[in-house]
C-alpha cells in the first residue's frame, strides 16, 4: 500500500466542519482570539465556499426574532419551538440562540447578503420568524467573512480533509484525526478545545429514489453523520437521537414549500380537494396538549397528511393556482393584478432556483405552470438535522444566566455549548434538543460555542497531551479499507464481488435497508415497533462486524467507507432511542405500533444515551424536561397530561 | 446523469494543479481524466444537482440533465452567474411554453472578497465570560423598531 505522510497541526481551538455553525464559530472565535493571542484552525471535508446544507444557497433566513419591532419576544420563540417539538426542548438553549440571532442577521446584511425590503425599508417576512433573501450566494458570503476573520486573527483553514475520529486524553478531547481526500496524508490536529459542527446525517434511511435520483435527498448527501459519530465516539452524552425529521416537500425533487404555505398562503388538499388539516382535525385531540397549539406542530401536520395517504386519498396537492388567483384578486385593478402575477411567478421560481434547482427542472420537465395547476407534495425520508425541525445531537451545557432553580443542576455545567466531554463543544446540527435554529441560528450557535471555547482555552492554557500509540492505532484503523482492497482485489475477476470484503456502497445500502424496513423508513410508512427494532438491531450488529472488512480502492472511496461507518453509529443511537422511549410522541416522524399514543405522564422527558467505545456498550437514560417558562406546566395539567 | 461535461467546452482548466469543478463539488464528485484532459462526474448517483460545479466552470462546460429515474427529458435550467447577479433560463419540455428568464441579485453593497467580519458595531464588553458576542449589544438594534437593547437580553 502507498505510504501515508502524517501531518501534525497544533492549534488552540479546532473547528471541525465548514458549514453555517462552523463559519459562525470561525468569525466569533477569531474576534476573541485576536485579543487573547489564540490560534484558530478550521477543517472542512469540502470547499468552505460551497459546503454543507447551504451549498446551493437558500431562499429564506428561517430564524429572525425581530426583537426590535416589539412584536416578538424571546419567550414567544421558546414557546413556538417547545410546542413544535411536542414539549421535548431545552428552553435554555433555544433562548440562548434566540437572544443573539438578530445580531447575526444584521451582520449577514453588512457582509453583502441581499435581504428583501419593503417600501419602508423593513425586512420582508415570509412568516412570523422567516425573512426572504436573494440567497444564491448565502454560503459564499458567509464563508468569505469566516475566511477573512481567520486571516485577520492569524488562523488557518484546511479544505478536503475528512475528519474521522476525535483524539482523546482520558475523558478530555484533545483534537481530531482525519485524512486528505486529495493526497496520501493523515492529518492529526492537536487542540486545547474542539468545536464539532459537521452537520447532520442523510442516507441513514433508504431514500425514495434509488436510481440516478438517489442523491436528490432533501438533506444534502454530503452530510453523513460525522458530528454524531465524533461526539458518540468521544463518549459524549447524546440527546433526542429518536427525534428525526421528515419534511413534507414538493414530491420527488423536494422543492421547498415554506414560501407557498407562509408567503402565498396556499392550502394543501388530498386528491379529492379536501383540506386534510380540517377534515382530520379531530385526530389532533389524541396528541394533547400539542395537538391544539398554534401553529400546529410540523410532525402533526405531516401526520394528518399521512392519514389521508394511508387511506388512499393521494396524490396530495399544493393548490398553487388557487393561491396565486387569490393574491391577484386582491389587486385594485387589472394592471396591478398583472404586475403582481409576474412578481409572484418570479418569486415562486426563485424560491426553487436559490435552493432546490432540481425542482425547477422537474416543474419545467412536467410542464408545470404553478398559476395554472397544482403540484404534488409528499413526505421525504427521515433525516438527522438537529438544527431544523428534528432535535438529535449532543447534550450541551446551557448558559448560566438563562437557568432557573429547577434547571440549573440539570442543564448547566460550565462552558456554554460544551458537551459532557471536557474541551469538546458542539453547535448547529451537532448539538441537540434545540431545534429551529436553521441557517442563522446555527451560525449564531457556532458564535456562542466559539466565544465560550475561547474562554475555555484561556482558562486551561496547557498543551494537549496526545498519546502517540492512540494516533498510530487510529491511523492504521482509518487506512485499513485501502489495505483490505489491495490485499484481496485479485481474488476474483470482478472487484465489486469478492468474499473477502464489502465495498462502501453496499455497506450503505445494507444500512439503509435495515433502517427502512425495521426502523420505520419510507417503505414501512414510518411505522416500527419494539419487535422490529430488536430484529433491526441484530442485523445492524452484523453490519458493524462487517465494517471491519470495508474496502476502498482510492481516497474518495475511503471517505465513502468512513461516511458509512459514521451513519451506522447514528443509526444505532436512533434505534436504541426509539426503543427506549415507550410511547409515540411525534406520529408524523415515526409511529411505534406497540405504543401508539403519547404518554405525558411517563415520557415528557429526554432520552439520552452514552456510548462506551472500549466496551462497545450503550447506556440509555431518561433526563427530566424542565422549563424556564412556567405556563407550560399549567397548560399540560389542563390538558390532563 | 445529473451534472455532465460537454467535451468540446472543457479544457481541463488548462492543466492547472486543480480544476475548478473538482475544487468546488461539496460531494467530491468531479474529477479530471488526465489522459483526455476532460472532467467527469465520478458518481452521478450521489449528485445533489447543487450546480456548484456548473456555476464555477470558467468555460460553461458543465450542465445538468434532470435525474432520469423521475424527470422526463427535454427540460433544462441554465445558470449564468456574475459577481453581482445570476441569470436563469428555464426551458420547458413542451416547446409550447415559452422559456422563462429570471435575473436575481446575489450580493449587495459589498464587493466580492471584501466582507469585513468585525467592527460593524461596537462590542459592549471585553469579558470572555459574559454573554455579549462580538458587535453586541449594538448589533442587536436597528433603526426600525421601538425596542432597543443596551445589553444582551435574558428571558
Ligand atoms: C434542503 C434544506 C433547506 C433548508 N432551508 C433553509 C432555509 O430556507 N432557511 C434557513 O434558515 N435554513 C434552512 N435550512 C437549514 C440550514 O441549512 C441548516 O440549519 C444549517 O446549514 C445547519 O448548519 P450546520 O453548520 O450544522 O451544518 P452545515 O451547514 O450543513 O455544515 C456542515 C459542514 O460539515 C462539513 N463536514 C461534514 N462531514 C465532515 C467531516 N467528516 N469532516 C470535515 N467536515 C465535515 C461539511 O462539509 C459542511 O461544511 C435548510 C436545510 C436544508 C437541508
Ligand atoms: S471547471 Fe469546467 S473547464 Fe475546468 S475541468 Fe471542470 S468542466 Fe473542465
Ligand atoms: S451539481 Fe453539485 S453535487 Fe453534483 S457534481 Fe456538481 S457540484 Fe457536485
Amino acid at each position: 500500500m502507498a505510504e501515508f505522510e502524517t501531518v501534525t497541526v497544533e492549534t488552540d481551538l479546532l473547528i471541525c466542519g465548514g458549514g453555517m455553525a462552523a463559519c459562525g464559530a470561525a468569525v466569533e472565535a477569531s474576534y476573541w482570539a485576536k485579543k487573547h493571542g489564540i490560534k484558530v484552525t478550521l477543517v472542512d471535508k469540502a470547499a468552505v465556499d460551497r459546503s454543507g446544507a447551504v451549498a446551493m444557497g437558500l431562499s429564506a433566513i428561517n430564524q429572525y426574532i425581530d426583537l426590535n419591532s416589539g412584536n416578538n419576544t424571546i419567550r414567544d420563540y421558546v414557546d413556538y419551538v417547545r410546542n413544535d417539538l411536542m414539549g421535548i426542548t431545552r428552553e435554555d438553549l433555544v433562548a440562548s440562540i434566540a437572544r443573539h440571532v438578530d445580531s447575526t442577521v444584521h451582520l449577514f446584511e453588512k457582509w453583502g447578503l441581499p435581504i428583501w425590503k419593503d417600501e419602508q425599508g423593513n425586512y420582508v417576512h415570509e412568516g412570523r420568524w422567516q425573512l426572504m433573501i436573494n440567497g444564491e450566494s448565502y454560503k459564499v458570503i458567509v464563508a468569505e467573512a469566516a475566511k477573512n476573520a481567520l486571516a485577520e486573527a492569524g488562523g488557518e483553514y484546511y479544505e478536503r480533509v475528512f475528519i474521522t475520529h476525535p483524539l482523546m486524553d482520558g475523558q478530555k478531547c484533545v483534537g481530531a484525526i482525519g485524512f486528505s481526500v486529495r493526497e496520501n496524508k493523515i492529518y492529526v490536529f492537536k487542540a486545547k478545545a474542539t468545536i464539532v459542527a459537521m452537520g447532520g446525517a442523510v442516507h441513514v434511511f433508504k431514500p425514495r429514489s434509488t436510481g440516478e435520483g438517489f442523491g436528490r435527498s432533501w438533506y444534502p448527501p454530503f452530510n453523513s453523520g460525522a458530528s454524531a459519530f465524533f461526539t458518540i465516539w468521544a463518549g459524549a452524552e447524546m440527546t433526542c437521537q429518536e427525534v428525526r425529521f421528515i419534511p413534507v416537500r414538493f414530491k420527488d425533487a423536494y422543492g421547498p414549500v415554506g414560501a407557498w404555505f407562509l408567503l402565498f398562503k396556499s392550502v394543501a388538499t388530498n386528491a379529492y380537494g379536501d383540506n386534510y388539516m380540517q377534515t382530520n382535525a379531530a385526530e389532533l385531540d389524541k396528541w394533547l396538549p400539542y395537538g391544539r397549539v398554534k401553529p400546529c406542530p410540523a410532525n402533526l401536520r405531516n401526520w394528518l397528511m399521512m392519514l389521508d395517504v394511508m387511506e388512499g386519498k393521494a396524490p396530495i396537492y399544493m393548490q398553487t393556482a388557487d393561491a396565486i388567483k387569490r393574491i391577484a384578486e386582491q389587486a385594485p385593478d387589472e394592471k396591478t393584478a398583472k404586475r403582481k402575477l409576474r412578481e409572484l411567478e418570479s418569486e415562486a421560481w426563485e424560491d426553487f432556483l436559490d435552493m432546490t434547482i432540481s425542482q425547477a427542472i422537474l416543474w419545467a420537465a412536467t410542464n408545470v405552470e404553478p398559476e395554472k395547476r397544482p403540484s404534488e407534495i409528499m413526505a421525504c425520508d427521515p433525516y438527522f438535522i438537529g438544527s431544523h425541525s428534528g432535535a438529535s445531537g449532543a447534550w450541551v451545557s446551557g448558559p448560566e444566566d438563562l437557568q432557573n432553580e429547577a434547571t440549573r443542576d440539570e442543564y448547566f455545567w460550565g462552558y456554554t455549548n460544551m458537551t459532557t466531554v471536557d474541551a469538546l463543544f458542539a453547535a448547529g446540527d451537532a448539538s441537540g434538543a434545540s431545534s429551529h435554529k436553521f441557517s442563522s441560528g446555527s451560525f449564531t450557535e457556532g458564535r456562542i460555542a466559539a466565544k465560550s471555547a475561547v474562554a475555555y482555552v484561556v482558562d486551561h492554557n496547557e498543551p494537549p497531551t496526545v498519546d502517540q500509540a492512540q494516533v498510530d492505532e487510529l491511523k492504521a484503523k482509518i487506512l485499513k479499507p485501502l489495505e483490505t482492497f489491495q490485499q484481496h482485489k485479485d481474488a476474483t475477476t470482478d472487484p465489486d464481488i469478492n468474499p473477502n470484503y464489502i465495498r462502501p456502497k453496499q455497506h450503505m445500502y445494507r444500512l439503509q435497508k435495515i433502517m427502512d424496513e425495521y426502523a420505520g423508513g419510507v417503505s414501512a410508512q414510518f411505522k416500527t415497533s419494539d419487535k422490529l427494532l430488536e430484529k433491526g438491531m441484530e442485523l445492524l450488529g452484523y453490519l458493524k462486524e462487517d465494517s471491519e472488512k470495508l474496502a476502498a480502492q482510492n481516497l474518495h472511496e475511503l471517505m465513502r467507507c468512513w461516511e458509512s461507518v459514521h451513519r451506522m453509529y447514528q443509526a444505532d443511537a436512533h434505534m436504541r432511542s426509539i426503543l427506549f422511549r415507550e410511547e409515540t410522541r411525534w406520529p408524523g416522524y415515526y409511529f411505534r405500533s406497540d405504543k401508539p399514543s403519547i404518554d405525558n405522564k411517563n415520557w415528557l422527558a429526554f432520552v439520552n444515551c452514552v456510548y462506551d467505545r472500549d466496551k462497545d456498550e450503550w447506556t440509555m437514560m431518561k433526563k427530566p424536561v424542565k422549563y424556564i417558562v412556567a405556563e407550560v406546566e399549567q397548560q399540560l395539567s389542563e390538558a390532563g397530561g | 446523469m445529473p451534472s455532465f461535461v460537454i467535451p468540446d467546452k472543457c479544457d481541463g482548466c488548462k492543466a492547472l494543479d486543480k480544476t475548478a469543478c473538482q475544487y468546488i463539488c461539496p460531494n467530491d464528485l468531479m474529477v479530471l481524466d488526465k489522459d483526455k484532459m476532460k472532467a467527469y462526474n465520478q458518481d452521478p448517483q450521489m449528485c445533489w444537482e447543487c450546480y456548484s460545479c456548473v456555476k464555477i466552470c470558467p468555460t460553461q462546460a458543465i450542465e445538468v440533465r434532470g435525474y432520469a429515474d423521475f424527470v422526463p427529458l427535454g427540460a433544462s435550467a441554465t445558470a449564468m452567474r456574475s459577481t453581482e447577479d445570476i441569470m436563469w433560463t428555464i426551458q420547458f419540455r413542451s416547446k409550447e411554453i415559452r422559456p422563462k428568464r429570471f435575473k436575481f441579485p446575489i450580493r449587495r453593497g459589498v464587493e466580492e472578497g471584501k466582507a469585513q467580519p468585525f467592527d460593524h458595531y461596537p462590542t459592549g464588553d471585553d469579558d470572555l465570560k459574559s454573554p455579549t458576542l462580538m458587535c453586541e449589544p449594538a448589533g442587536l438594534n436597528t433603526e426600525r423598531g421601538p425596542v432597543k437593547f443596551d445589553r444582551v437580553p435574558t428571558i
